[in-house]
């Protein structure tokens, strides 16, 4: 199954070395009214065969961290400003950004929330899955043809030899992101970053493609970063969560005991705002107010605005990812009063 | 929360509702056959009750709520809104149905004028209906409408790009209160918020309704958003109404095998603390027992393509 790629590093079969490490990534965006800082250290390891999920609120800066370690942050306005991003023992944060692309080649992939728009509409779409084996690893066209047929079988796209001729807009959107995954795993990347996979798709397909997913996974052994807004879609696949909140991580551990115990009042506060069947009919507990504007970011802690346990420290120190005290390992939070937090649940 | 549905006549009641689009040759663009969107559709909303429409992409529910606002002619059937049948009004006539009956969108992006300012949106709707408010008092009513919808109503001279996503759908919801509505139909009105957001709009929502004893129209794919504020639930599949029940009944006993379908694919936040397989249980929605079989019978419904794109 491996034959064909290329050995890295990594690949040296350590089960505990990260197969991704960031440490402290800081990306700047500079934009007419100033520089945001979309990412401000940043800092999370990807296990090999391990899921992270990546969650939070739009700007919080998720999508940004799967930009960044593909090397796809858009040219000119963003850029990493300090961190590193390692990978096999090199550090893609200070690479240029055609050696990045290279090296995700083969060993990184990525598939994005809106099929349509990464999909080419004018190819066929077996030339368009086929194109990696024909491009990286320079297999002839008849050869890479019957790879795409046999990849496409897998995504489960039915009646894959009269279908494989036909364009994008053809298929639905669950079967066009099908497509997506076919040419993500196409050449059995390590990594696998998923942003946003299922969000424009209605919730049968979402849990189908989910599905796809995580057997993937269970067959190629790849490790996964699912980035996402939806909390629950990724519960079932996830062994590790990250919320993270204007550009910050400001909490990451086990995906249950984050989401049964949360020590950083925002994740609690996304969990309250989901609608269950428990309080049908009563009053969700929103967080009050909004996400803040990167330009303007309030001091100290930036969640501190919209938060009821803050207190003057909270307005004037930001908070460092802790293990609070007497709590499990693993789980670190960036809340000055996560006892509070914790005790108040 | 349900409301009793005999009490009284029903605010609006949709009797066999028919909608077809007509499908046109690529060049010469004759029509050579139509896509049925809605068949058969009948349903009423009573006086201050939510009834949700829920169903996946295609299923008609957007194209019921332009029918009934009076953007899409209906082939047949009939719409009756307050005791009057408004699928054979004349536009003049629709005016005046339309202060009644209100619309939020989606998209709060897209559904606002950029070039007006918070107050002139607000008032827009006073514009044509010249009886609601007196023009001498539409700065103050608009800024009331604002505080009302938690909106600071010193920015009444903002224009809506000056606001976030929660925001503007505050103000769409001002826009729509303006006229003193007794039904607002909610197209994904929250769908394209962040859920901390979302759920302060939902809030929002409820207590606008107690207040003014609002009936919604709920068209939504999320069906946790559905199953939280709705009394009454119509399951939509391909443009049919395949269920129809209260909210407890569709989501804790649901019967028809597409509803089961679509409850076993609600994501859960906590899948680890469900009870697999225990069908008594609140929560059964979310559990899913059914779920084996239910991945099998939502299959087809990828696999046909969109014709209609």
């Amino acid at each position: 199954m491996t034959a064909s790629r290329v050995a890295s590093s990594a690949e040296a079969g350590h089960a505990d070395a990260p197969l991704l490490s960031v440490r402290n990534l800081q990306v700047e965006f500079s934009t007419a009214a100033g520089i945001a800082r979309a990412l401000d250290g940043v800092s999370f390891d990807v296990r090999p065969g391990e899921t992270l999920a990546v969650l939070g609120e739009s700007g919080s800066g998720k999508s940004v961290t799967g930009q960044a370690v593909m090397g796809l942050l858009p040219r000119s306005a963003g850029a990493i400003v300090g961190g590193s991003i390692t990978y096999g023992g090199i550090d893609l944060a200070t690479r240029p950004v055609n050696d990045v692309r290279k090296l995700c080649a083969t060993e990184i992939a990525m598939v994005f929330q809106d099929p349509l728009s990464s999909l080419n509409p004018v190819f066929r779409v077996g030339y368009q899955v086929a194109e990696p084996f024909r491009r990286r690893l320079g297999m002839g066209k008849r050869e890479a043809w019957g790879k795409a047929l046999e990849l496409l079988r897998r995504v489960g796209i039915p009646d894959v030899e009269t279908r494989i001729g036909d364009y994008p807009h053809q298929f639905s959107g669950g079967q066009r992101q099908r497509i997506m995954i076919a040419m993500a795993i196409a050449l059995k990347p390590r990594l696998l970053i998923a942003d946003e996979p299922t969000t424009a798709l209605d919730v049968t397909v979402q849990k189908q493609i989910m599905a796809l997913l995580a057997d993937l996974q269970a067959e190629t052994g790849m490790a996964m970063i699912l980035i996402s807004h939806d909390l629950g879609v990724v519960a079932r696949v996830a062994e590790r969560a990250a919320i993270m909140y204007a550009g910050r991580i400001v909490e990451i551990g086990p995906i249950r005991e984050v989401y049964n115990r949360p020590a950083h009042p925002y994740t609690r506060g996304l969990l309250d705002s989901i609608p269950s069947a428990a309080r049908s009919g009563g009053k969700l507990t929103p967080i009050m107010g909004s996400p803040p504007n990167l330009l303007t970011l309030p001091s100290g802690c930036t969640f501190h605005p919209r938060c009821r346990f803050a207190n003057d420290h909270c307005r004037v120190e930001l908070p460092k990812l802790r293990q609070p005290a007497g709590w499990a390992s693993g789980h670190p939070v960036a809340c000055h009063r996560s006892e509070e937090v914790l005790a108040d649940a | 929360m349900l409301k009793s549905s005999s009490a009284q006549e029903p605010l609006l009641r949709v009797s066999n509702l028919r909608v077809a689009y007509p499908i046109h040759s690529s060049i010469l663009r004759r029509i050579v056959g139509e896509k049925v969107a809605v068949r058969e559709v009948t349903f009423s909303v009573n006086p201050g009750e939510t009834v949700g429409l829920v169903g996946e992409s295609g299923s008609g529910k957007s194209t019921i709520a332009r029918s009934v606002i009076g953007l899409i002619k209906p082939d047949a059937g009939t719409i009756e809104f307050d005791g009057h049948d408004i699928t054979r009004y004349s536009p003049k006539q629709l005016k005046s149905v339309r202060r009644e009956m209100q619309m939020v969108f989606q998209d709060p992006y897209a559904s606002l004028n950029p070039r007006l300012t918070v107050r002139d949106l607000i008032a827009e709707g006073w514009r044509v209906h010249r009886d609601v408010v007196p023009r001498s008092r539409w700065t103050a009513a608009a800024k009331e409408l604002m505080e009302r919808v938690g909106l600071n109503p010193d920015y009444s001279n903002r224009y809506a790009h000056q606001f976030s996503g929660g925001q503007r759908q505050r103000i769409g919801i001002a826009r729509a209160l303006a006229l003193k509505p007794k039904l607002i139909i909610c197209d994904e009105a929250v769908s394209a918020l962040d859920v901390s957001v979302q759920a302060q709009v939902l809030n929002l929502l409820q207590e606008l309704q107690e207040e003014f004893g609002l009936a919604y129209l709920f068209i939504s794919h999320d069906l946790s958003v559905v199953e939280h504020v709705c009394d009454r639930v119509l399951v939509l599949n391909g443009g049919s109404v395949v269920e129809e029940g209260s909210v407890h009944e569709i989501f804790d006993r649901p019967r028809h095998d597409y509803t089961k379908a679509l409850l076993a694919a609600v994501p859960v936040v906590r899948p680890w603390l469900e009870p697999f397989a225990n069908g008594s249980t609140p929560v059964s929605s979310e559990a899913s027992p059914c779920e084996e079989a239910t991945e099998q019978k939502a299959q087809p419904r990828e696999e046909e393509s969109d014709i209609h794109s």
